[in-house]
C-alpha cells in the first residue's frame, strides 16, 4: 500500500487521479488469530494498531458486524479535551491528547486534529470555584488548564450572550486550549488503513453471534461468518458491551442509552472553539464545513434504538440558543443518536473479566471519542500482556465491587445523570 | 417517542413520565450484601424486553412497571405498584 504524500497527488495529476488504491483489505476470516477484537469502531481499530505496531502481534482480526466506523465513532460530536478533575480520568486522556497531537503523522492519515480551545463555561460563584478547582487539579499534573474572567470569555467567543439579563449569565470560564476537534470518520480510516499495513484483518459484516469456551476459558468466537479461534478475544462494543459480555455470562455495571447530537446548515466562521457547560450540559462547536455541531444530555432511559426523542434535542437546542442566541436564526441540519454503555460512576471499564482469554473494553458513557488513542494504547498493552497499563489499572471491571469508583459527577451508583 | 398508558391517566406523552430503574435493580431492605451491590451496581441490560420502574412524575405521580422492548419500544404491559394500586 502506497504511502500518502503530496506527491502521490502531483502525480495522479498526470494520471487523472487513477492510481489510487482502497485503503485496506476485504479479507475472508481465518481459522485463528492470535487476538480478535469484536467491535470495527475507533477504539478497536486502534487497539489492533497497537498491538501490531507496538507489541508485534500482527495475526489479528478486528470482527465489525456492520461497517467499519458505523457505530459510535459516527455518532459523536468529535470533541478532544483531557480537563478532567480526577487523576486517573486526567491522566488518561491527558495520555490520548498528546498522541492525538501526532496522529496524524503516525498515521499516514490526516485525522483534521484541530486544538482550537475548549472552553467550560462558569454562570455562577459557585460553577467558578468548580472550574477553579478542577483547574488546580489539571495544572497540578502539568495538564494546561486556564480560569477566565468574564471579558476573556467575551473575547474568546463574541457569539456568547453576556449580558446580565441573559437565561444563563455567564460569570467566566475555564480553558483547555490544546483541546479541540477532530474529525471522526477520518481516524476509524487511518486506524484502519495504518493496521491493515501491518497485516491486521478488518472483517465487516461480520457479527458475533456467541463465544466458544473450553470449561471457562473463551477459544473463540461464533459469528454470522463462521466459527473463528481466538488465543485471545476483545469486547471493544460501546453501547453493545452489555449484550455481547452476556453471551459469556457476564454481567457488566453498564446501561445503555441513547446519546443524541444535531448539526445545523453551514454558515460562515462564528463559534471559535468548543463551548461546553457543565451545569448546563450543552456543548457547541463549530464543524470545518460550518455546520454548528450541538449535543447535551443521554436520553435518560435504556434504549438500543440508536434513535432518540425529540425532547432531549429540543432541551439542548433551547441552551445552546439561550448561550448563543444567533443559533436561533439557524436551521437544523440532520440529528443522529447512538448507543452509549453508560457505566455506574461515568468512567470507562478497559482490562481482563473473570472469563479467562475475554477482555472488555467498555463504560466510555458519552465520552469516547477523544479517549480513542488512550484507550486503544492501554487495551493493546492489556491484551498483549495480560496485565494493565498503569494508566487503565484504575478502570478495572472490579473496581465497583471494592468501592473505588471513579466518580467524577459524584452521582453514586446511577447510569442515568440527572 | 413512546405513548404510555398510565394506569390511572390513560394514554399520555412519554414527556411526563421519567424512568427510575430496572424492577430487578431494587435492593430490598433486608437483602443480603453480595446481592445488594449486585443489583447497585450491575443491569442485565438486555437487547430485547425488561420490566423496568417508571413514574408519571408530571402527572399522577404513580409508579408503574412497564415491560418494554428496548430496540423497538414496543411496550408489552403496565402495571401501577405501591400504594396507590391497591383497590
Ligand atoms: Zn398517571
Amino acid at each position: 500500500m502506497t504511502k500518502y504524500s503530496a506527491l502521490g497527488l502531483l502525480r495522479g495529476v498526470f494520471n487523472g487521479q487513477s492510481h489510487w488504491q482502497p485503503a485496506w483489505r476485504d479479507p475472508e476470516p481465518k481459522a485463528n488469530y492470535d487476538v480478535v477484537i469484536i467491535g470495527g469502531g475507533g477504539h478497536g481499530l486502534a487497539t489492533a494498531y497497537y498491538l501490531a505496531s507496538v507489541h508485534g502481534i500482527r495475526n489479528v482480526a478486528v470482527l465489525e458486524k456492520g461497517w467499519i466506523g458505523g457505530g459510535n465513532t459516527g455518532r459523536n460530536t468529535t470533541l478532544v479535551r483531557s480537563n478532567y478533575r480526577q487523576k486517573p480520568l486526567h491522566d488518561f486522556f491527558e495520555f490520548g491528547l498528546k498522541m492525538w497531537e501526532h496522529l496524524s503523522d503516525e498515521l499516514n492519515y490526516n485525522v483534521m486534529f484541530s486544538p482550537r480551545g475548549a472552553l467550560m463555561l462558569g454562570h455562577s460563584d459557585a460553577d467558578m470555584t468548580m472550574l477553579a478547582q478542577r483547574g488546580d487539579a489539571m495544572r497540578v499534573d502539568s495538564i494546561d488548564a486556564e480560569l477566565l474572567s468574564r471579558d476573556q470569555v467575551a473575547k474568546l467567543e463574541p457569539q456568547l450572550d453576556m449580558s446580565r439579563d441573559a437565561r444563563f449569565p455567564i460569570e467566566g470560564g475555564l480553558i483547555q486550549r490544546r483541546g479541540g476537534t477532530a474529525r471522526h470518520d477520518a481516524v476509524a480510516w487511518g486506524y484502519a488503513r495504518a493496521a491493515d499495513r501491518l497485516g491486521v484483518d478488518i472483517i465487516q459484516k461480520c457479527e458475533v453471534t456467541g463465544f466458544v469456551q473450553q470449561g471457562d476459558t473463551v477459544v473463540g468466537v461464533e459469528t454470522t461468518r463462521g466459527r473463528i479461534g481466538a488465543g485471545r478475544t476483545a469486547i471493544c462494543v460501546a453501547g453493545h458491551s452489555g449484550h455481547v459480555a452476556a453471551m459469556a455470562g457476564l454481567t457488566l455495571p453498564v446501561e445503555s442509552q441513547t446519546l443524541q447530537a444535531l448539526v445545523t446548515e453551514g454558515v460562515k466562521p462564528m463559534i471559535n472553539g468548543v463551548i461546553m457547560s457543565q451545569s448546563l450540559h450543552c456543548y457547541i462547536s463549530q464543524s470545518d464545513k460550518g455546520g454548528i455541531v450541538m449535543g447535551g444530555d443521554p436520553d435518560n432511559w435504556p434504549s438500543y434504538a440508536q434513535r432518540g426523542q425529540p425532547m432531549v434535542t429540543e432541551g439542548a437546542i433551547a441552551q445552546a440558543i439561550a448561550l448563543v442566541p444567533a443559533l436561533s436564526r439557524l436551521r437544523m441540519l440532520r440529528t443522529w443518536g447512538g448507543v452509549t454503555d453508560m457505566s455506574f460512576d461515568g468512567s470507562p471499564i478497559i482490562g481482563t473479566t473473570p472469563v479467562p482469554n475475554l477482555y472488555l473494553n467498555g463504560g466510555w458513557c458519552y465520552g469516547g471519542f477523544k479517549a480513542t488513542p488512550a484507550s486503544g494504547w492501554t487495551y493493546a498493552h492489556t491484551l498483549a500482556t495480560s496485565t494493565p497499563h498503569p494508566l487503565n489499572a484504575p478502570f478495572d471491571l472490579d473496581r465497583f465491587r471494592r468501592g473505588d469508583t471513579i466518580d467524577e459527577n459524584g452521582v453514586g451508583p446511577m447510569p442515568n445523570h440527572r | 417517542m413512546m405513548l404510555i398508558t398510565c394506569s390511572h391517566c390513560g394514554p399520555r406523552a412519554q414527556t411526563e413520565f421519567t424512568y427510575e430503574r430496572t424492577v430487578d435493580s431494587v435492593v430490598q431492605p433486608d437483602a443480603d450484601p453480595a446481592q445488594a451491590m449486585e443489583q447497585l451496581f450491575t443491569r442485565a441490560n438486555p437487547r430485547g424486553l425488561d420490566d423496568e420502574l417508571w413514574r408519571h412524575t408530571f402527572g399522577c405521580r404513580a409508579w408503574l412497571v412497564m415491560t418494554r422492548h428496548r430496540v423497538t419500544h414496543q411496550i408489552e404491559a403496565i402495571r401501577a405498584v405501591g400504594p396507590e394500586a391497591l383497590p
